[in-house]
């Protein structure tokens, strides 16, 4: 399921909405995470999943085609747990 | 970092403010989104998101597991996991004020 999938699935399921609504809906959702995130905050969505930022410290790599060092500075990934009702369907035998 | 955790409630008001909708309809609308979302994965189908990132379900292995208080050895069952992956664009707009800095 893509981005424009899931849009069209929404805006069949709510035909009163213009598409443009619906387009900028979810596009406001993963904007919302987005910025939240890049704030350093973390979004907990209930029975979904929770997004959060984990810092990886400044190390030194190597450029694996020349070995040479290189210093790679502190950056942040986002991170994805899977919530425990969403957890509990994907196993439902359990 | 403010160290906040946003919620279901903030992202139905952020929605609420980019679309004249009720309240009520716009958490309604999130909620529909994140049960589309889920199903799909349930289905074992992948989501993505582009400019965000995609979600997909890998299944794991039996394997043997040790519970931590006791040291008793116990079986951890073969079970599906989901695997988030931040697009591109995500994971720079998550070091943007690194970035400004050099």
């Amino acid at each position: 399921m893509t981005k424009s999938e899931l849009i069209a699935c929404l805006a069949e399921a709510h035909p009163h909405l213009y598409q443009r609504d619906v387009e900028r809906i979810v596009a406001t959702i993963f904007e919302e995470i987005t910025s939240a995130l890049s704030r350093g905050d973390r979004v907990e969505l209930r029975g979904f999943g929770a997004f959060s930022v984990k810092a990886r410290g400044a190390r030194t790599g190597r450029n694996p085609r020349t070995g040479e060092a290189v210093e790679v500075e502190e950056k942040y990934i986002p991170f994805f747990k899977t919530g425990k009702q969403l957890r509990e369907k994907l196993n439902p035998n359990r | 970092m403010t160290g906040q955790t946003i919620t279901r409630a903030d992202l139905g008001e952020a929605v609420y403010q980019a679309v004249g909708l009720s309240r009520n309809e716009s958490a309604d609308l999130l909620e529909m989104v994140l049960d589309m979302m889920s199903k799909a994965l349930v289905e074992g189908q992948a989501v993505k998101i582009s400019s965000f990132g995609s979600f997909s379900s890998r299944q794991k292995g039996q394997r043997v597991g040790r519970n931590p208080k006791t040291g008793e050895e116990v079986p951890i069952l073969p079970r599906k996991v989901l695997v988030f992956k931040p697009s591109q664009v995500l994971k720079s707009r998550l070091n943007e004020r690194t970035d400004v800095k050099e």
